[in-house]
């Protein structure tokens, strides 16, 4: 399903060059659950919005449903993301101006659904989350967890085949060294 | 995203920044108000200069003593003055079946006054004639007589404000008055007629035509007033008396025949031209509107760089998320303008409870060029914002770089 092959991503700070990410190979398959773990600045997140088509890499080839994503124009890479795939970011980036109902129907309403059918949805996948008593409340009104719950509802609400999740090092459970919040108690992964 | 989604975000974008929308919608309101009540002014001119030459009637001519140069031919030979019309020129007229009937008019003024009640007054010398060209009204009395023009009598005819001014509560009826040093015998009383091309009616004393050329020791006339049979006479009646005139003056076309319709041609091209100014002018407020509604746009991009990197992120295409800018500012725009031409005929209507005697109208082309310019200004000056936004990396935006 997704394939990297020596992936690099390289940033210029001023005169120097600054790796992100550097020769990184991957291969995840349909239906797999992969959970990439490292120190903070390590570039999990880089390599994210790169397997989320939100970057390119500056070296190295992706394949994505056996097919060369690498070079795609902007406007098909907007389209998949449309489609295909679902991101919670690191820091959530939900509309502030937007109740929690009306951040989540956002991608559907970007895929052009019906107004009926997106509230039907919206109500479904916000009662799924235990958000339907905060469906009306405005980002600033929820806590940080409910807010992260807003957004990986936002980031599923389209069903998409892919979902990406992006948390901080931070969040590590300092016992177990796994993450216990977010996004693995939601799927069940502990 | 469909049509209705689009207008339904950029409503909840606008709403979700109140002052700033207010200022854009204020701005273009201002513009698209300033040409309604700018141009509902200079029309309202027009119809009101115009409506007071309409009101002599459109069978009028009147001819002027001395060739006016606006209408062409010969520059007036050095030294040559035009000669005077007469009252033979006025009544020779007469033998054109084009013209129905003359008024020979003299102008003078003289001090009026009766006892010890002295103003001074402009006096007409006229014929009976004259009440019939001008369409003037009596309140008490009676015209002046149909005598021999030739001979003077002394009866005259009061406008409303010397009558009032003279006799005050009295009786001036059958009371003499005095012009200059001769006594006239007040026969009638104007009903109020208001100001006529320039000339205040109700400040006037009219008198035979005769005893107005001894009063001021002259032969010659002011004009002439003369009405075609009809409408379709106009042109026939003109080209006559041009000739009569030319037949008297030895050969010489000395005098200006001026109608209504050309007199209200030329004032209603004039006054045209003023309105198409004063919407010009006001125009350009509408274009500043735009460039304000272009500049808040770019303000209100850099404020939502998160919002447009995340629309982007969640894969909107970059020319949905133009139109999501070109909606804004087209719905801005739109508002604004209706709320202008709100505005502007509630000016309109404010200024006509003000000022009934100015018939003030913004023209539906002003009304219709103002609507379309504001949005058309809103509009296009939003493409640029709108592209901006559009051109944003979504990681860029959504990291506030
Ligand atoms: N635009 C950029 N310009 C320069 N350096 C960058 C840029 N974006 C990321 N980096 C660098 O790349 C490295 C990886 O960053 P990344 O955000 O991927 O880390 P991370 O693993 O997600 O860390 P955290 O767990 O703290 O979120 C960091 O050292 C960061 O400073
Ligand atoms: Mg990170």
């Amino acid at each position: 399903m997704i394939r990297l092959q020596a992936i690099e991503r390289r940033f210029a700070v001023g005169d120097e060059a600054v790796y992100a990410l550097n020769g990184v190979s991957l291969n995840v398959e349909k239906g797999e659950y992969l959970s990439i773990m490292g120190p903070s600045g390590s570039g999990k997140s880089t390599l994210l919005h790169i397997i989320g088509l939100l970057d390119r890499p500056t070296a190295g080839q992706y394949w994505l449903a056996g097919k060369d994503v690498t070079g795609l124009a902007d406007e098909e890479r907007a389209q998949i993301r449309r489609e295909k795939i679902g991101f919670v970011f690191q820091l959530f980036h939900l509309v502030p101006r937007l109740t929690a109902a009306g951040n989540v129907e956002l991608p559907l309403t970007l895929a052009g659904l019906p107004r009926e059918e997106r509230e039907e949805r919206v109500r479904e996948i916000l009662a799924a989350y235990g958000l339907s008593a905060r469906a009306r409340h405005v980002p600033s009104q929820l806590s940080g967890g409910e807010r992260q719950r807003v957004a990986i509802a936002r980031a599923t609400v389209t069903r998409p085949e892919i979902l990406l999740a992006d948390e901080p090092t931070g969040n590590l459970d300092r016992g177990s060294g796994r993450e216990v919040t977010g996004i693995d108690r939601v799927f069940g992964h502990p | 995203m469909r049509g209705a989604d689009v207008l339904r975000y950029s409503v909840h974008a606008l709403k979700g920044y109140p002052v700033r929308s207010v200022l854009m919608l204020v701005a273009m309101a201002i513009g698209v108000a300033a040409v309604v009540l700018l141009t509902a002014l200079g029309e309202g001119a027009r119809r009101y200069v115009t409506g007071q030459f309409a009101s002599l009637g459109s069978h009028l001519l009147v001819i002027l003593p001395g060739r006016s140069e606006t209408t062409g031919g010969h520059p007036p030979i050095l030294g040559e003055t035009p000669r005077d019309l007469t009252l033979d020129d006025a009544f020779a007229l007469l033998r054109s079946m084009h013209i129905r009937r003359v008024a020979p008019v003299v102008l003078g003024s003289a001090p009026a006054s009766w006892r010890r009640r002295e103003r001074e007054a402009s006096v007409i010398g006229s014929t009976a004639d004259f009440q019939r060209i001008r369409y003037l009204k009596l309140a008490q009395g009676h015209f002046l007589p149909e005598i021999d023009p030739r001979k003077a009598a002394a009866v005259c005819v009061l406008g409303a404000t010397v009558r009032a001014e003279l006799f005050g509560p009295e009786a001036a009826l059958g009371q003499w008055v005095r012009l200059g040093d001769r006594r006239f015998r007040v026969i009638g009383v104007l009903a109020p007629q208001g100001v006529s091309i320039g000339l205040d009616l109700d400040e006037v004393v009219i008198v035979p035509v005769a005893s107005a050329q001894a009063l001021f020791d002259s032969p010659s006339l002011f004009r002439i007033l003369a009405e075609a049979r009809s409408r379709e006479d106009l042109s026939g009646a003109v080209a006559a008396s041009r000739e009569i005139i030319r037949d008297r003056h030895e050969g010489e076309e000395d005098v200006t025949v001026i109608t209504q319709d050309a007199v209200i041609g030329t004032l209603d091209r004039i006054f045209r031209a003023l309105t198409l100014t004063v919407a010009g002018i006001a125009g350009v407020s509408l274009v500043v509107a735009g460039i304000l509604i272009m500049n808040v746009m770019l303000v209100a991009i850099s404020e939502s760089r998160e919002e447009i990197g995340l629309l982007k992120a969640l894969g909107a295409a970059s020319g949905k998320i133009q139109l999501l800018f070109l909606a804004e500012a087209g719905l801005l725009s739109l508002t604004g303008a209706l709320l202008g031409a709100g505005l502007g005929l509630i000016g309109v209507w404010i200024g006509r409870q003000l000022y009934p005697a100015l018939p003030l109208a913004p023209p539906a082309w002003a009304m219709a060029g103002a609507l379309a310019v504001g949005v058309g200004a809103g509009i296009l000056f939003g493409v640029l914002p709108a592209r901006r936004a559009a051109r944003l990396d979504p990681i860029q935006a959504l990291s506030g770089r």
